[in-house]
């Protein structure tokens, strides 16, 4: 692996956000996976998302588990913190971040190894958990850094690189993610960054859960004939049922839709999310309809893709906790030391 | 002959029978008669139906750790009357409900037989079932009341504020207690020769367990954070935690809570957990056992390579595996010491009474976040989950909390340059900042890989080692920082060395041992990295002995891999039974080394403990003190 400095220097013309920043403001390092690799793309889409919403980047914390997806929180976002923590237990990490600092946007990065297999049961815990945070998966339906092995999320049939067919059943985390009350969930695809921006925005003004499962094909591993997770066969056989449109707070609504088509949500911070549903009949605030409809199309060997269900009431595990509006870790020993006299009322009770 | 204050008294109970709360009271009154007590609960690991016991040791003399036999015996499970009526020391008292007759071939000769009707007695009075059930447990104790002076009025006055809010059981229960007492006054000699009289001696002590004051530690210490998953005998300390902090960190005008509690998935979330707040600057920890921190060892590298502080209680219980989950043991030791892959270790600390798990707890979060490291105490089933006496916890109101390196916006923007794992100090702990500090200046990239002083990826060796021995300047800093030995005795040529809930019974055995012509330096060993003084101690003298509760002496190894002191120095003297060790363990380890050694009983010329005639004396054989006493 190698480190590459990037030019420091910023076009003069290059467009700068309502704070004044570029875009180059919200990169990270230069990346050092393949070229081609659908998680650069997945970068440059996070890149992109946070330069348009305009929020310093000091305020996002960045964690990831182990993998070539976990790897990419070095390649945006260079001016926040990132934490490359265990293989599969990002969302503990994740989840103590939050705890610990509930005013900072909260961007996880995992893959398909590090989330469905090692680490599947603190996926589902940290939904149930409803952390207030954007968790990205990285899905290319293999194990890229130790040479192209079958992950959890690969379909059954689908066959490896030399030909081999995977055996066992995939596990899909976006109907897990909505099984087990994820309030945000979508799916993308590394190659459509038109779908996957707004979604990224919206993921990350979602107050609760917000999950976004990304088919990122693997150039080196698991691009070829017979994988369902290559550019191909995404773009043969990828369908969007509901395409997010994001709205900034305050920006002029220019788009011109036909009624009846278009769904205004609102989120916590003013913004608009538009939904325009390309299926009239698919509704994504019910979570049971949303399940049946990523199931039966599963079925049919299609991969749903858009913004398929969100609750933009839900709450996060803040308000579950009813912890107080300050931040845990700004808190000093004035607010969390109860002092001599209370501990001498508290001996008193112990005898 | 009558003695005051000096018994063991143990109850042998069905579990799931509401004996805990009748024995409980039991406990309390004592103490509250300002009669010193150490209670031990000797429970399975089960809901209900199989046997638990319940031991209350005695002692005017304040020895607190457990001693062998049992002076009082309440055996109320016929399951286990075999090994109850066996286990009372000869002269001792058995009692027993003889309302169905019992088999004879079990009765002995040498101890007194004190049965009670009390199954016939209740019959008439309570109707519903499970009130007899309940209160069976209450007449034994009324009947206690007589027999060995129990102050009557404590005890009711114990059952009407128990009861408080549930009025209609007052009466009942009292009713139960003069059952009892009624009738050992009418049908028994009352009250035995072994009996409790007042004492004024207790002070402003405390009953508490260890996991209590240790969870009111963290609270005063400034956790907010508490993630954890059930596994005895920690449950308790976060439970504690979280009622504690549910009355003391709560707004009272929002209802807000200036803390978080998780119940985890299991222990690896747990720690996580725990390490992702140290990340992001909040205080956090963790409450586990054996089988949890074998769980978390992965993430314990991590916190360490990454130099993220983060504080884990181990409520240590006897191992392997799941071993005997409701059992006492000291054997983490070198688990906690190395945890997790590659040349990693962690501090440790090793309270031994409740005061020190309140003051330890404390004091690990501030450790912690000097360190930048995890901070593992080590506590036990035998302190955390027993209630015993304590001095009163005590802070000070001045104590600022010792946030370690931790550089504030304004700190970023005074300094040039920033490299989180630079050494400026040349103590090995390098400056750190927390996400969201700054806007452009101290962001870096935390991670398990190898990176160099300015947190960027490498794999340059020189780099790699400059870290790793960095680190170990870190570990060093560390044996200062630990808490020190406590040493008493000096000058003889033998030493016992011990840490941790070993300690309860150690006073007692010195003072046998003593008695035995045995007179040794003591050092409690409280932390790790091992200091200077641990080291020199152990230097000192000829030999040692090492008194912990694991079979493979688990801090024998410890102190030779890191002081390199000669193992043969090292006498272990092992317990691993489960039981707390006690102090004629201790007693009978020692003298039986002096006897196979052919030691001389008296070492220090001078300092003998009859008669103070200066003499040395061989003793072979395990001699009464008469034996001993110098010619």
């Amino acid at each position: 692996m190698t480190f590459v400095a990037k030019p420091r220097v910023h076009h003069p013309l290059l467009p700068t956000n309502e704070i004044g920043l570029t875009r180059r403001d919200y990169e990270g390092l230069v990346s050092t996976l393949c070229a081609g690799c659908g998680h650069d793309s997945v970068s440059a889409a996070i890149v992109q998302a946070c330069a348009e919403l305009a929020i310093p980047p000091h305020l996002f914390a960045k964690v990831s588990g182990i993998g070539c997806s976990s790897k990419t929180p070095s390649y945006f976002l260079g001016n926040s913190h990132g934490f490359n923590s265990v293989h599969g237990r990002m969302p503990s990490v994740a989840t103590g971040a939050n705890l610990a600092n509930r005013e900072l946007y909260c961007i996880g990065v995992s893959g398909d190894g590090d989330s469905a297999s090692i680490g599947i049961g603190q996926f589902a815990h940290i939904v149930r958990r409803r952390i207030n945070m954007l968790y990205i998966v990285d899905n290319n339906g293999t194990y890229g850094l130790t040479k192209g092995q079958f992950s959890a999320t690969n379909d059954k049939g689908s066959t490896s690189k030399k030909g081999v067919p995977n055996l066992y059943e995939p596990i899909d985390l976006v109907s897990m993610a909505l099984q087990i009350g994820a309030s945000f969930v979508a799916r993308s695809f590394s190659g459509d960054k038109t779908q996957l921006v707004p979604l990224i925005k919206a993921g990350l003004l979602h107050r609760g859960f917000a999950f976004i499962d990304v088919i990122s094909p693997c150039v080196a591993f698991n691009n070829h004939n017979g994988s369902t997770k290559s550019y191909d066969y995404l773009r043969t056989r990828g369908a969007s049922v509901v395409t997010a449109d994001f709205i900034a707070a305050g920006e002029e609504i220019t788009a011109d839709y036909a009624p009846g088509e278009v769904e205004t949500v609102h989120m916590p911070d003013g913004s608009q999310l538009r939904l325009r549903k390309l299926d009239t009949s698919y509704d994504p605030h019910n979570r049971a309809h949303a399940l049946e409809h990523v199931l039966e199309a599963q079925q049919e060997g299609e991969v749903v893709t858009g913004l398929l269900y969100v609750d933009p009431d839900a709450s996060d595990c803040h308000e579950i906790l009813d912890t107080v509006e300050t931040p845990l870790n700004a808190l000093g020993e004035e607010e969390l030391c109860p002092g001599s006299d209370a501990l001498e009322r508290i001996n008193a009770s112990f005898r | 002959m009558t003695t005051y204050n000096d018994f063991v008294i143990r109850f042998a109970n069905v579990n799931g029978s509401g004996s805990a709360s009748a024995n409980g009271m039991f406990a309390k009154a004592l103490f509250r008669m300002g009669v010193p007590i150490a209670t031990r609960n000797i429970f399975p690991s089960n809901i209900e139906g199989l046997p638990t016991w319940f031991e209350v040791r005695v002692s005017e003399d304040r020895h607190h750790g457990r001693r062998e036999g049992v002076d009082l015996m309440v055996a109320m499970n016929a399951e286990t009357y075999a090994e109850d009526v066996a286990s009372v020391v000869p002269g001792g008292y058995l009692l027993y409900d003889n309302s169905k007759g019992l088999d004879r071939r079990l009765f002995r000769a040498d101890i007194t037989e004190i049965g009670i009707p009390i199954a016939k007695l209740i019959l008439p009075e309570f109707p519903d079932p499970k009130q007899r059930k309940l209160f069976k447990n209450i007449v034994y104790l009324g009947a206690l009341s007589a027999l060995i002076n129990i102050d009557f009025e404590v005890i009711t006055g114990m059952v009407s504020t128990q009861y408080r809010g549930k009025d209609e059981l007052i009466a009942p229960n009292i009713h139960a207690l003069e059952i009892g007492r009624g009738y050992a006054r009418e049908y028994l000699d009352c009250p035995l020769p072994i009996q409790l009289r007042r004492t004024s001696g207790l002070g402003d002590s405390i009953m508490i367990d260890g996991n209590a004051a240790a969870a009111l530690g963290a609270i005063y210490g400034g956790a907010t954070i508490c993630a954890w998953y059930p596994i005895t005998p920690s449950t308790s300390m976060a439970e504690a935690f979280e009622k504690h902090a549910g009355q003391l960190r709560t707004e009272t005008d929002t209802g807000q809570r200036k803390f978080a509690v998780l119940q985890a998935e299991d222990e690896l979330s747990a720690i996580g957990i725990v390490i992702g707040a140290g990340w992001n600057g909040a205080r956090a920890f963790t409450a586990t056992s054996g089988p949890g921190l074998s769980l978390m060892s992965e993430f314990l590298g991590l916190a360490y390579f990454a130099e993220i502080p983060a504080v884990l209680f181990d409520i240590q219980r006897a191992g392997p595996s799941t071993g005997m989950p409701t059992r006492t043991q000291q054997g983490d030791v070198l688990l906690a010491a190395y945890a997790s892959h590659g040349d990693t270790k962690h501090p440790l600390m090793f309270p031994s009474t409740p005061r020190e798990c309140f003051e330890f707890a404390a004091d690990a979060l501030d450790l912690a976040d000097r360190l930048q490291t995890p901070v593992i105490v080590l506590s036990d089933l035998e302190i955390g989950m027993n209630d015993n006496l304590s001095e009163p916890l005590t802070w000070d109101d001045d104590r600022r909390y010792d946030r370690g390196k931790v550089l504030s916006r304004e700190d970023l923007d005074a300094i040039e340059d920033f490299g989180r794992y630079v050494d400026v100090d040349g103590d090995g702990i390098g400056y750190r900042t927390l996400p969201g500090a700054h806007p452009t200046k101290g962001a870096f990239f935390t991670r398990g890989t190898s990176r160099d002083a300015y947190a960027r990826y490498t794999e340059a060796p020189e780099a790699y080692t400059e870290n790793m021995d960095r680190l170990l300047v870190k570990w060093r800093t560390a044996a200062s920082l630990v808490p020190a030995p406590e040493i008493s005795g000096h000058g003889h040529r033998a030493g016992i060395v011990f840490y941790g809930s070993t300690a309860m019974p150690m006073g007692e055995a010195l003072e046998r041992l003593a008695d035995d012509g045995v007179q040794l330096d003591a050092m409690r060993i409280r932390g790790f990295p091992f200091s200077q003084e641990v080291t020199e101690f152990l230097y000192r003298h000829e030999f040692v002995f090492l008194v912990e509760q694991n079979r493979d002496a688990q801090m024998k190894t410890l102190l030779v891999n890191e002081t390199g002191v000669d193992a043969a120095k090292i006498v272990p003297v092992l317990y691993y039974g489960g039981m707390s060790i006690s102090a004629d363990i201790i007693q009978e380890s020692v003298l039986d080394h002096y006897e196979k050694m052919r030691l001389p009983r008296l070492w220090a010329v001078g300092r003998g403990t009859r008669g103070g005639t200066p003499a040395m004396q061989t003793v072979i054989g395990r001699g009464t003190p008469g034996e001993d006493s110098v010619a």
